[in-house]
């Protein structure tokens, strides 16, 4: 009753092809936005001591693995070429970030990160020259060796940590325009322009011609390429701008979340987690890329807390706790087992019940 | 209906407990980054079940810290950077706020170097973390007590030494420091170098990718060196799979030197035969014959409150070493409250100075039964080492044996990298390092 677009009548092209047609669309992402801008920085000085964990511990990490996973999900999920090279890429933006900043004195910090991205863009066309002949699983691994290239690389030429006697990189301080963000809230603001920004643009990117050509080239190279797409450009496209997400992604892990970074922090097992979030989220969708990583970031957090809460009960009503070596296995049981109830009930990610969801309320209260 | 009634009071009772829990004013709160699954959980359940059943002995026997309770609640990181932040964010304000954190993590500890400092909560990271954080000056809110990594890797270079017959004899030795391919193997890198230009030995650098449960490339080269020592600075599943590597190759495990961390019995055990005569560093004894692991067993474990849940892990190496945590944690809050008041809460702002001024000696140890087991400890502003004292134990097949007296570091030399190094990073940091002469 409440989602009908009965009544809504476009008169123009331009208006036709708006990211939110839907007037209920538009109202509903208008709110979202008041409430990330305004109503979470409002809450979280309300309640400093809450809303410091909240934004250091929970937000800014979601943010920044939503990046990362949008940057994969443009590579994965529209141009249809795997990756297992995420986080290698994220470590060369966080590097690169680090060394903009210390080698070029006065650089301002957003063109450290824009040029951080470009750098990570330059090694993902570098990586993605075997998506020209390989596919699929064989092109997997192909990026899979990108992962352990560029760690070993930050690892073995100390130069890239400016000879830090543990390879370990502190990222300087964040001072854009004279102005220095160093509170979680304004970590916080900075991250979620950034990643807001870049949400947008992916957006657009995926509804003009060249996220259409991304699609056809997923969907069958071979008529793509017949019907005068050229593979090569598409393809490396896809690689820069993919990784140029994740090389964002990783200077904003390095800067506004962790502060400290050694190599070994963009692992394999980060590549898989994004890779997992992707999976979870939507494969091919920008809104997935945030679900999944709320899903993967929040669950365990979540899962943890409630399982402490549950043994506070029972220490409390029956003098009497989980063995706490039970309690930490237990949180990853229930998350394995709820990422595979997950992909039994719905395998096109929570993208994809949110679709379901959105038509069933387009009919609601009446059955057709 | 009755059952109903049970259940509301039940509730009701815990809502009670849970407000009468957070009024309490006579309760010290302690997080505990903990991980008990995942890779590592073999340490972290260890050290965490030690330090806790500290605790625990603590609060029962003399009902806390001068009749302060010691409260806790533990997180699982899993060893992982981003979940160990969010178990930091999660635990800092409870319960009054946290005491101090130990995060038992070089990874986790890095990345919290820059929140302690603004959240004014003191880090210890006993025999882990940034070493240069020893210079008080430059960190005042860290402290990487009893001993670093440079101080291990002098105290091994002077081990070897020794066994040697003398500084002069390492000239033209081949030693290999075969590590954990992470900044925790590379920390010691540098001391190791310095060394080898001082003595003469020919250093080779092996790393050992992460988890390190194949390392058959790292023997063959260690074969083709033919190397006189192995320094072994592994961790977790690398130590056991370097110890049976070197019986396939050949290589004596005698001339097999570990790290603190390479030198528990989870080291050594799954490793079998292969183990015997290894010797690792520690900055700890272990064994159940210790009189304060009994005193526990006592106290603690024979009213069922013993947080272990293998029994015949009490007293091994990691949870001595998770008594050492406990034991520093409640030293530093008694030596709080001796200046700023007897049975009061402290904060982590007084927690700190309790750390920075802490006294264990050799008598104060003996107070606590803990005597022989950990080196005294004597901290100050500039010094937020302590101590830097470690002793050597050699597996003969069934359990640690000692075979070294506490070996002191060559501190000049050392104190003077670390003050280069924090130096350093205090400029890029763009801190202004403390003036300790004003300190009090």
């Amino acid at each position: 009753m409440l989602y009908r677009e009965a009544g809504q009548f476009k008169t123009s092209y331009d208006k036709d092809q708006q990211i939110f047609p839907i007037r209920q669309d538009r109202i509903a992402m208008i709110a979202v936005l008041l409430a990330v801008f305004v109503v979470i920085p409002l809450l979280t000085t309300a309640f400093p001591a809450a809303g410091q964990y909240w934004l250091s511990g929970i937000l800014i990490p979601f943010l920044i693995f939503s990046l990362a996973a949008l940057g994969l999900n443009i590579l994965t999920g529209y141009a249809g070429q795997l990756s297992l090279g995420t986080a290698a890429f994220m470590a060369v933006g966080a590097f690169a970030a680090y060394n903009f900043v210390l080698r070029v004195p006065g650089i301002p910090l957003l063109v450290a990160f824009v040029l951080a991205g470009v750098c990570a863009a330059g090694v993902g066309i570098l990586f993605g020259l075997p998506s020209l002949r390989i596919k699929g699983f064989y092109l997997a691994v192909a990026t899979l060796a990108a992962q352990f290239f560029v760690v070993w690389a930050l690892v073995r030429f100390p130069w890239f940590s400016n000879y830090s006697s543990s390879g370990v990189i502190t990222a300087q301080r964040m001072v854009i325009l004279g102005y220095e963000f160093d509170t979680p809230l304004e970590k916080y603001l900075l991250t979620l322009s950034i990643v807001g920004a870049l949400a947008l643009a992916a957006k657009n990117l995926v509804r003009s011609s060249i996220g259409r050509a991304w699609m056809a080239v997923r969907d069958m190279d071979v008529a793509a390429e017949v019907i005068g797409i050229r593979l090569m450009h598409t393809k490396l496209l896809a690689f820069a701008v993919s990784s140029f997400y994740c090389g964002v992604a990783g200077a904003l892990y390095a800067y506004a979340y962790l502060g400290t970074v050694e190599p070994e922090a963009f692992t394999l097992d980060l590549s898989f987690r994004i890779l997992f979030m992707i999976i979870i989220g939507g494969v091919g969708s920008i809104l997935g890329s945030f679900l999944g990583a709320g899903f993967i970031v929040l669950l365990p957090i979540l899962l943890n807390i409630g399982v402490h809460s549950i043994n506070g009960v029972l220490q409390a009503a029956f003098a009497w706790s989980l063995p706490a070596g039970l309690t930490s296995n237990l949180e990853l049981m229930v998350f394995g087992g709820l990422i595979v109830f997950f992909l039994i009930v719905e395998p096109h990610g929570l993208a994809r019940l949110w679709q379901i969801g959105k038509e069933k309320l387009r009919l609601w209260p009446f059955p057709h | 209906m009755l059952h109903r009634t049970k259940f509301v009071s039940t509730l009701a009772a815990l809502a009670v407990a849970a407000f009468a829990g957070a009024a309490s004013a006579q309760e010290q709160f302690v997080p505990l980054l903990s991980y008990r699954a995942g890779a590592f959980a073999a340490g972290g359940s260890g050290i965490f079940g030690g330090y806790i059943d500290y605790m625990n002995y603590i609060n029962m026997k003399e009902g806390g810290v001068n009749g302060v309770k010691l409260v806790w609640e533990e997180c699982e990181t899993e060893y992982n950077n981003s979940r160990g932040v969010e178990c930091y964010e999660r635990l800092k304000r409870r319960g009054g706020g946290a005491s101090l954190v130990q995060p038992l993590s070089t990874g986790i500890t890095y990345s919290l170097i820059d929140r302690v400092a603004v959240d004014k909560v003191p880090m210890v990271t006993l025999g882990y973390g940034r070493t240069d954080a020893a210079d008080g000056r430059v960190f005042p809110w860290v402290f990487p007590m009893i001993t670093t990594y440079w101080s291990q890797a002098d105290a091994m270079i002077k081990f070897i030494a020794k066994k040697e017959g003398g500084d002069d004899k390492l000239k033209g030795k081949k030693i290999v420091h075969l590590y954990h391919d992470s900044a925790y193997g590379k920390e010691p890198i540098a001391v190791l170098q310095e060394y080898a230009k001082k003595l003469g030995y020919e250093l080779s650098l092996i790393a050992v990718p992460s988890p390190g449960n194949e390392q058959s490339a790292q023997w063959q080269q260690i074969r083709q060196i033919k190397p006189d020592y192995v320094i072994l600075w592994g961790w977790g599943v690398m130590n056991p799979t370097a110890l049976k590597a070197a019986q396939r190759s050949g290589f004596p495990r005698e001339k097999m030197i570990g790290v603190w961390w390479a030198g528990s019995e989870e080291d050594v055990i799954p490793a079998g035969a292969a183990a015997k005569g290894y010797t690792a560093a520690g900055f700890n004894v272990a064994g159940d014959k210790l009189p304060l692991v009994q005193d526990i067993k006592k106290v603690v474990y024979a009213k069922g409150k013993g947080n272990m849940e293998d029994d015949t892990r009490v007293g091994s190496v990691y949870h001595v070493r998770g008594i050492v945590h406990g034991i520093i944690t409640v030293e530093a809050i008694r030596k709080a409250q001796e200046r700023f008041g007897k049975g009061k809460v402290m904060t982590s702002e007084q927690v700190r100075w309790g750390l920075e001024n802490l006294d264990l000696s050799e008598a104060r140890l003996k107070q606590l039964n803990a005597a022989g087991m950990m080196p005294p400890i004597k901290m100050s502003c500039a010094d937020h080492e302590g101590s830097g004292l470690v002793r050597f134990q050699t597996w003969d097949g069934n359990q640690w044996k000692v075979v070294s007296d506490w070996i002191t570091p060559d501190k000049k030399m050392l104190r003077g990298m670390i003050e280069e190094s924090a130096a350093k990073y205090a400029k890029e940091k763009g801190i202004t390092p403390r003036d300790c002469s004003k300190e009090s």
